[in-house]
């Protein structure tokens, strides 16, 4: 259920590395906890430290911060998110992707989870 | 499930969007146990009913309800709440988080007159079913006759089987009945009207639906746009009170206050930008931090963000332009009429 090929953080985001460049996004697990995502408010560029708040998803009932998994400069936002926020909803590893950033320092990976690690790890919120 | 007032509640079944739009659409089923039921009995019953609440009692027959409220001395809200007219009582149908205040409001003030306050809230289920298949669903398990019950009217009969109160009453800005009962086994109620409701598109809804439902209908949620601290002409609701009927609680103030005018009324807004407005957000209005959202959402059926906030009467014309503060931006938004949302006549 989550990509092998994906990083992810413990505040429910998931990174794809292509190169220097990191595709962003939010789990399965994390859109299943919000809800209908109705807005996405996040900046089409500047820089981000490791976890820095990125801005916030926001679904029907709650306000979420969402944090970078790694440090970087913003290169795009999907902009088919402010016609159809419920993409992330409705393909949260896919088309629900949030932001691409230029990946500034690799070796930060290392703190971050592997696919087995994260679905370990909610075992361990579920209980 | 979320923790509320002591009860443990379903913010959402399948989705709130989805949720809110089978009420729009088809129809959807509220628990709504939670709220309290008062009972006021006794010779001096309409007198007690009188002098607690702003709207005139005395225009009930049996089988007539009405919407009202708990006024304090200055004329805010000790709650809001709707009365019904039993064949040898009232029956106060009140906010959840008010119970227990209201039960010992009302008692307080009972003791002039020849009453008997009771607390029936424990012994009550309390169903909602709301929305254009409403009476489709709901006749079918009923011999009341629902076509002929006009809005806010009761009657006593079976639904199911059980012994009910149907009012065609609601939170929604649907059509639709709310369900009292003091059976036992109610949840055989709620299991027929779901098994019935299937062909139509019959859905659980949630207290996630549930809000966002009563906000496009602009009506007002006791704790966010009503309380202690408002007056119910402050809160636009001028209409409940009743001056010509005789004394209440907080008729002096609201008469002071009617003469003078209000400084500030609830007032409906959109974003005219990107962003949603929530429950606290400040308000600007040239530039000026004027109040609080009071309730605020983004609007599933309207699809746009949505609030309501108290204004300086200055502000409160439509088109009038105002600012909310989301996170750390200062969105453009402008008054329009509310209610935001209103259901299609039959006759459309």
């Amino acid at each position: 259920m989550y990509p092998d090929e994906f990083y992810y953080t413990k505040n429910h985001e998931w990174i794809k590395v292509e190169g220097d460049i990191g595709t962003v996004g939010i789990t399965d697990f994390a859109q299943k906890q919000l809800g209908d995502v109705v807005y996405v408010d996040i900046p089409d560029k500047g820089t981000l430290d490791f976890h820095q708040s990125m801005g916030v998803i926001e679904s029907v009932k709650a306000v979420s911060d969402i944090y970078s998994p790694l440090s970087g400069e913003i290169l795009e936002v999907n902009a088919g998110l402010n016609e159809s926020p419920e993409l992330v909803n409705e393909d949260p590893h896919g088309n629900g992707w949030i932001l691409k950033l230029k990946i500034k320092d690799r070796s930060e990976l290392e703190k971050l989870m592997s696919a087995g690690d994260y679905e370990k790890f909610l075992d361990g919120l579920e209980e | 499930m979320i923790e509320f007032f002591g009860w443990n509640l379903p913010v959402e079944f399948s989705g709130i969007v989805h949720e809110h739009m089978a009420v729009r659409e088809k129809a959807g089923l509220f628990d709504v146990s939670h709220m309290g039921e008062i009972i006021i009995r006794g010779r001096q019953a309409l007198e007690l009913v009188q002098f607690l609440t702003p709207n005139d009692a005395s225009r009930l027959s049996f089988g007539r309800a009405q919407y009202s409220a708990l006024t304090s001395p200055e004329g805010t809200f000790v709650d809001d709440l709707l009365v019904y007219c039993l064949e040898d009582s009232f029956l106060l149908v009140v906010n959840a988080a008010n119970i227990t205040k209201d039960f010992h409001w009302i008692r307080q003030h009972a003791e002039p007159f020849d009453v008997q306050v009771e607390n029936a809230s424990e012994e009550y289920t309390q169903i909602a079913l709301q929305g254009p298949s409403a009476e489709n669903i709901l006749q079918s398990l009923t011999e009341i006759a629902l076509d002929a019950l006009s809005p806010f009217h009761f009657d006593l009969g079976k639904v199911a089987g059980k012994e009910c109160l149907v009012s065609r009453t609601g939170y929604t800005g649907e059509d639709g009945f709310e369900i009292y009962t003091k059976c036992s086994e109610p949840g055989k109620i709620w299991n027929a009207v779901m098994k019935e409701g299937k062909e139509y598109g019959l859905l659980p809804v949630g207290l996630g639906a549930r809000d966002t439902l009563r906000l496009e209908a602009s009506l007002m949620l006791y704790g966010n746009d009503i309380d202690e601290t408002t007056t119910v002409l402050e809160a636009n609701l001028g209409w409940l009170v009743k001056f010509k009927k005789g004394d209440f609680l907080g008729r002096d103030s609201l008469f002071d206050q009617k003469e003078k005018g209000v400084s500030r009324e609830i007032a409906g807004f959109e974003l005219v930008e990107r962003g949603i407005a929530r429950s606290h957000y400040t308000v600007f209005a040239d530039e000026q931090q004027v109040s609080e959202v009071t309730s605020g959402s983004y609007s599933p059926y309207l699809k746009k963000s949505i609030g309501l906030a108290y204004l300086p009467i200055a502000y409160t014309a439509i088109d009038s332009k105002i600012e909310v503060e989301v996170h750390d931006r200062r969105v453009p938004a402008r008054i329009i009429p509310t209610p935001f949302y209103k259901k299609k006549e039959k006759s459309d």
